[in-house]
Parts: C-alpha cells; structure tokens; sequence
C-alpha cells in the first residue's frame, strides 16, 4: 500500500502549533530581542525551549548501562587491534 | 565524559545471539529480497551499530518530511539528511506495510526489515531542501535522481556486518566510548575527512588537540566523487602522518563506511550527530564542510549550527590555514598580520593538479612521507 505522495503530505502536516504566554513577557523579549540574531519572539522561544529541554530530558535519564562481559569483550578487541 | 547518543539512546539493532541469529536467518530466506547498493548496505549496518542513533530503521514518511523541512525528526532531534531506502515497485511487488523483508548485500542476507511505510517521493523536493539546488552538476543531486521511485521505512535488525577492507580500523560507538572512557579522555574532538591530509588539516586537528584531551580522526570510505582520494590512499596517508607526527596517545584514528552526500551545511551537522554517537564532545568545522564547487558559501556550515542549540556537540569553527612566509609556519587569519604576497594557500584543486602532474610538492603543503604514499599509487584519484 502505497502512503501519503509528497505533494499530499505539504497539505496535510502542520508544523506550528501555538502557545500563549503572558503579553508582558511577549513584550519584554520582544524588546530584548531587538538587534539580535533573533527575527521574532516565537523564533526566540523556540530556541530557548529546545535549550530547556535537552537539559532536563538529559538528567532524566540514567546513566547508560553496559554489560561488564560486553565492555571486558570490546577492551580485548581494543588491545588486539593495538588501540590500546 | 563521552558525549551522550543524539536522542540519549545508543541504538543496538544487532543480532547477537547465535541461535536466535541462524533462526531469524533461515527465515529471513522465505522473504521477498532487496538487493542493496554499497551505500545502502552501509547505512543499514550503521543503523544497527548506532552510527545513526537514535534512528532504528530507514525513515517512515513523517520523519522524511520533517527532515527535509525542518531539519529536526518528528521528535523534534535533530536530523539533517534523510536515510532513506529508495525501491522500485516491482522490487516490492506484492509486499504490504506490516510484512518482513530481507536486505540483502552482494547476494547475501545482512539484515531484515520490518515494512512499517511505503511512500513516493519527490526527488526535485530532496535536492532543493537537502543540497538547495536541483543543478545536475552537484554530484549528490545526480545521485539522487538516479534513485528508485519509492521509500520504504522501518526498523531493521542486522544479521551479517559487511565486509571491510579496513576491517583493523573499523569501530563502532560502543568501541570508540569504551575505548575513550579507558583512555581518560573527558574532551574529545571528531575530525571528518575525505582527502589526504596537508599541512592546512595538520595545523587545524594539532590547533584543536591543544585544548581537548584527544582527537578522533574519523575519514569517510565508500563512494566519493570522481576526482576525490581513493580510500587506501587517504589510509596510508594518515598512517604515515600519525606514525611520524602526532602523539600515540592523543589521537584514535578509524574509518567510517558512509557515503557523501556533498550536502555542505546540511551534511555538517549530519557529521557532527554521528561524531556525537562515536563518544566526540566536539566536532571540527572547517571552511566549506562538504562542499562541492561554488555551490555553498565557504562558512555557511557555521551558520547553519546556530540553529541547533540542541545539538549537544560543540562545534569547533577553525578557520582555514595558509602558509605564511613571513610567519614561517602556518597560520590562518586571526593569528597572521602579513598580508597576500607572503601567503600560501593550499587548495585541493591545485594539490591535485600537482600530483596527477606528479610534480614535488613542498614541504610547507604536504608531509614528505604523506607524498611518498600518494605517489606509490599510480592513479590516487576515483575514476
């Protein structure tokens, strides 16, 4: 079965949804946002969101996890191949 | 500290067990089949060693679209170029989303693939977003409309690596983390190169190794355009380059099989997320990051970071090295007062030319040992 055509998928996705934060903050970064590199307030936002939850979603999650076995496995290919 | 895998999960999509491998191999030979190019095989191998992570498969519609739109999957991680699987409709012929295929290599079976999606796509589209021209003298645009007319997505499970000539050289994320964690590197920079080095990428990889704790040389094998490096050659290059001037331990070189895209900007972030998955912390950008022609203005790459502050890979902008005469040594813009007449700059184009004219080049551009290896070959360049 063949999906969506490009063409038909442009029409159908939407890719902004909206938000609403109070007007005095739209304004307050509306004015510091003036001669920066930042061409409107949502763009703004949105970078700083993605800076917000990269953070929090890296804290969230454990630390990764690797077999003792595996890692004694990969440090004997290690030394045989003479990285280390 | 290594950095994390782009979207915190290193992907594993290897089949290890060997009962359950020969069990899903014996049935993987009652699937339709597709035979894959090498490109394509690398990309599935990739895949399953987490090359590519967080992706699990080849992209299903939604995040091909939002890829090529907004450079971001459609979990908002960013993701620059698509890995797609392009098929013909006879090829499939019969297959419905939801069945298992088997991808095959060189007549052998390497991986299967669940069919989540299949979809028409529209070449002009892709080489208007990924390579921002549709002109059939960039070589990833040629390539691209030489592909097949449908995309399939899904997650794969690979049962067989393919072989690798520079078998020595190939490691994997998991390799690469556990091998910089044992040498107590906390700050690593990814170098991406698909050229014998000169004194210009010497200069840049020993400017960056002054600040981080070590430097991962990471050349690209696989197709290149004609007229680029051979991939024995940019290898043998950098052993003798390694061997005579860089300290052992500060540096891990390995190669990595994924083809070029020349996509410039787009294609330098995509380097930098799969540095990011090998355990880099940094990654060097250097002028016209897999450019091609004058189809990318030399610094665009940089600009194009800017909007990811998501990346988690600190980008190192390093400015192109010249040679400077009155300096003696090499230098780049910052750091030399001099102006034009006492500059050397070393263009690939002109290196090349010297080397198919097999004239000397000067120590001030190439490492004698590094030119010696270039000229054992009779033909260094892809035909």
């Amino acid at each position: 079965m063949i999906g969506y055509t490009s063409e038909e998928t442009k029409v159908k996705r939407s890719r902004y949804t909206t938000v609403s934060i109070p007007i005095t903050l739209y304004n307050r970064i509306k004015d510091m946002i003036k001669d920066t590199g930042f061409t409107s307030v949502s763009q703004f936002v949105t970078y700083v969101l993605r800076e917000i939850i990269a953070d929090m979603e890296r804290e969230k999650l454990e630390s990764e996890t690797i077999s003792e076995d595996e890692k004694k496995r990969i440090l004997d290919r290690l030394r045989r191949l003479g990285y280390l | 500290m290594v950095s994390r895998p782009h979207g915190y999960k290193l992907v594993d999509r290897v089949i290890e067990d060997p009962k359950r491998r020969e069990r899903i191999l014996e049935e993987a030979r009652e699937l339709m089949r597709i035979e894959l190019n090498e490109g394509l095989a690398a990309d599935v191998v990739n895949i399953a060693h987490g090359v590519y992570s967080p992706l699990e498969g080849f992209l299903v519609q939604e995040d091909y679209i939002h890829v090529l739109y907004d450079m971001r999957l459609s979990n908002d991680i960013p993701w620059t170029i698509p890995i797609v699987l392009d098929v013909d409709p006879e090829e499939i012929a019969g297959v419905k989303e939801g069945d298992y295929v088997a991808l095959s290599f060189r007549g052998r079976i390497i991986a299967i693939m669940r069919v989540e999606e299949i979809y028409g796509w529209d070449k002009k589209e892709y080489c208007e977003k990924v390579y921002k021209t549709c002109s059939i003298e960039h070589p990833g645009v040629f390539k691209t409309m030489r592909r097949k007319e449908l995309l399939i997505g899904g997650p794969i499970d690979l049962l067989n690596d393919i072989p690798e000539p520079f078998e020595k050289y190939r490691l994997w994320p998991k390799e690469t983390r556990v091998l910089f964690q044992a040498k107590g590197w906390r700050r690593i920079a990814g170098f991406q190169t698909r050229n014998v080095p000169h004194l210009g990428h010497e200069y840049v990889q020993k400017a960056t190794l002054t600040f981080v704790d070590g430097l991962f040389i990471n050349p690209l094998v696989g197709w290149k355009k004609p007229g680029d490096f051979k991939d024995e050659v940019i290898v043998k290059a950098y052993e003798v380059l390694i061997r005579n001037y860089y300290p052992r331990d500060s540096v891990v070189f390995s190669v990595l099989r994924m083809e070029m895209h020349y996509g410039g900007p787009r294609e330098a972030v995509h380097h930098a997320i799969v540095r990011k998955n090998f355990g880099c912390t940094h990654f060097i950008v250097g002028r016209d990051h897999a450019g091609v022609g004058n189809f990318y203005g030399p610094y665009e790459a940089w600009e194009l970071f800017k909007e990811f502050p998501d990346l988690e890979i600190t980008p190192l902008f390093i400015r192109e090295a010249f040679y400077c005469r009155k300096c003696g040594g090499m230098v780049n813009e910052k750091i030399c007062p001099h102006d034009e007449r006492y500059r050397y700059r070393i263009s690939g184009t002109k290196l090349r030319e010297m080397i198919r004219e097999r004239r000397s080049i000067p120590e001030y551009i190439i490492r004698p040992e590094v030119a010696e290896v270039v000229f054992s070959f009779d033909n260094p360049f892809v035909e």
